[in-house]
């Protein structure tokens, strides 16, 4: 019954996640209006169910643009920052981690330090500086995450590849004659790559809620762009009359988080059962 | 024993030297292995007979210091080589197969895929080439359905099974040298018994020089030509493996032997032979007999330096006694 119920979990975790990708790859042709078109003569229209109307199902925002439209075009927004997110600091974090962990010594205690020094950087003054800097773009955030969020994949690939490191095979394919390259790259990596693609979900789960937290603070995405983030922002003026501003992009954030991490622990769990066999 | 011409020497060691640190794993070896010829190492856990392995193949971990007067492979000096030159050679050349079968096959591919990678990396082979190769010397190492067992993944084979793969995984470019480090000390003793088979057949059919590395003096006797018995790095006894049965000189070979029921032979009222005490962790400056201290017949002299003694038919021991020693007293 447990294992049923966590598969139902994992299933659901799946198909949240898989549905934002295709909402958000296809979102030209699900999106009933133009994101940006405003209407200043119907805003703040409350959603369908709270007494609007079938024009604009989840209502609109303050400068009447249709919700619905701005959220399904903001999904393309978090599952972009989410993924080249992880896959910029994915790339950083496992080569680091791995040449720590496989090399060890003098190479180890470089990464470890590039580690801390990393842990010690806080992530939001960095993001003012940079915004301060070089104004705000999608890039901008990305790049910043991107380039900050690398810590915990180095550490996840620095003590796996420490484990996977002194197996026999390694040996083995050493003593068949296989250089240093193709070790890491053909026999580490695939053997440490369950534990990343786990650290590559909760990742990309942090990096989609600290992109809604910097554009909130106008730090990240700039308006007019569809963040949900930014939607959040731009509607908290009007929570106390339209609560709705907020509650759609709110709900769809947690939904899409509580989707990877569900997507993450059923993974987790799969790959840990199947290791052990 | 068969006398082979000088020139087939496949592996020449001299003198060699392994350290960790402030250990000494292995001090002065010399080992000299002909063509078609196996050469058993033998010793209890921790007395260097692996260290020697890995330091042949130079696979020894950070930190590990070799030294040798001689290593010599055919006529390549394998203290001169790079890390490249080595990686040239191992797999191809030269081989090992390792003690545990279950862990030394990639989890993360099949059979087949880490097979061909071999034969692509020393020989440039096709795919196809390489598989028809590789399904060839499954057959050869007595697996049958090899076509079957290429597309599978190391956890669908039996540790007998993954042996015979390892084994084949090392024959594939028809290498000269093959090191076995105890490859049937995981196994159970059946299928022991038809890996051993299986190494003596290939060994006499492919004139293999194969270094054994084993602590089980049964394997010796049934597979070993000439034997080294090592201790605390060393070796204490070498002699052809007829010669070290019938005459075993060092006193740590006899305990060695005293330690091994026969059934028919031992005597039942008496218990059986044991050596008291363990290896010693051996520093770099240590002198004298590494045994004198689990040694019945350690003396003062003993902690000066040994000197080898040469007998008859290559057979030498590194010790103080002289070779009729038990029969003077």
């Amino acid at each position: 019954m447990k294992l049923r119920a966590r598969h139902i979990a994992t299933v659901l975790g799946a198909v949240i996640v898989g549905g934002t990708l295709v909402v958000a790859i296809i979102a030209p042709l699900l999106a009933p209006h133009d994101p940006f078109a405003q209407d200043l003569m119907r805003r703040l229209v409350p959603p369908e169910w709270l007494g609007g109307t079938a024009l604009n199902p989840f209502g609109t925002d303050q400068l009447g643009r249709d919700y619905l439209s701005r959220l399904i075009y903001g999904a393309r927004i978090s599952m972009l920052i989410g993924i080249l997110t992880v896959v910029t600091s994915g790339t950083i974090g496992v080569t680091l981690g791995v040449l720590g962990g496989y090399f060890g010594g003098r190479v180890d205690d470089a990464v470890m330090f590039a580690i801390t020094a990393r842990l010690s950087i806080p992530l939001i003054l960095v993001a003012l500086t940079v915004v301060a800097l070089t104004g705000s773009s999608l890039t901008v955030v990305v790049l910043t995450l991107g380039l900050l969020l690398w810590d915990r994949f180095a550490v996840v690939a620095r003590t796996t590849t420490m484990q996977v490191r002194n197996l026999d095979y390694i040996a083995a394919a050493r003593a068949a004659g296989a250089s240093r390259l193709h070790i890491l790259l053909r026999e580490v990596l695939p053997n440490i790559v369950s534990h990343l693609l786990v650290v590559a979900t909760l990742e990309m789960a942090l990096a989609i809620l600290l992109e809604a937290a910097l554009s909130f603070l106008g730090l990240g995405v700039p308006p007019p762009l569809p963040s949900w983030g930014l939607m959040i922002a731009e509607g908290k003026d009007y929570m106390f009359f339209s609560p709705w501003v907020i509650m759609v992009p709110g709900i769809a954030l947690f939904v899409l988080v509580l989707g990877i991490n569900l997507l993450g622990d059923g993974l987790r769990e799969l790959l840990g059962a199947g290791r052990s066999q | 024993m068969i006398v082979v011409p000088p020139q087939s020497t496949v592996l020449e060691v001299a003198n060699l030297r392994v350290r960790f640190g402030q250990t000494a794993a292995v001090r002065g070896i010399s080992l000299r292995i002909e063509r078609g010829e196996t050469h058993c190492l033998v010793g209890e856990s921790g007395c260097g007979k692996s260290v020697t392995a890995l330091a042949v193949m130079g696979l020894l971990a950070r930190g590990a210091e070799r030294q040798a007067d001689v290593l010599r492979f055919h006529d390549h000096d394998l203290s001169r080589l790079n890390e490249r030159g080595m990686a040239r050679l191992r797999g191809d050349r030269m081989a090992m197969i390792f003690q545990e079968p279950m862990t030394s096959l990639n989890p993360a591919y099949t059979i087949g895929s880490q097979m061909t990678e071999v034969l692509a990396r020393h020989r440039g082979s096709s795919r196809r080439e390489a598989r028809v190769r590789a399904a060839e010397l499954l057959a050869r190492v007595g697996i049958t359905a090899p076509e079957l067992r290429l597309g599978q993944y190391p956890h669908q084979l039996s540790g007998g099974l993954r042996q015979r793969v390892m084994i084949a995984m090392a024959l594939l470019c028809d290498p000269d040298l093959l090191i076995a480090d105890e490859p049937t000390t995981a196994l159970d003793v059946t299928v022991q018994a038809q890996i051993l088979r299986l190494l003596q057949r290939l060994q006499r059919e492919l004139g293999l020089a194969l270094l054994l590395i084993t602590h089980d003096l049964g394997i010796v006797a049934r597979m070993a030509h000439r034997v080294s018995v090592m201790y605390a790095g060393e070796v204490v006894e070498s002699a052809p493996v007829e010669a070290l049965f019938a005459a075993p000189t060092h006193p740590y070979t006899r305990g060695l032997l005293d330690c091994i029921p026969v059934p028919g032979a031992s005597r039942r009222d008496l218990p059986l032979g044991n050596i008291p005490g363990v290896v010693p962790r051996i520093a770099p400056t240590f002198a004298g007999c590494a045994f004198r201290d689990r040694c019945g017949h350690a003396i003062a002299v003993c902690a000066e330096a040994v000197p080898w003694r040469r007998m008859a038919d290559g057979h030498g021991y590194l010790c103080r006694l002289t070779e009729d020693w038990d029969k003077a007293a």
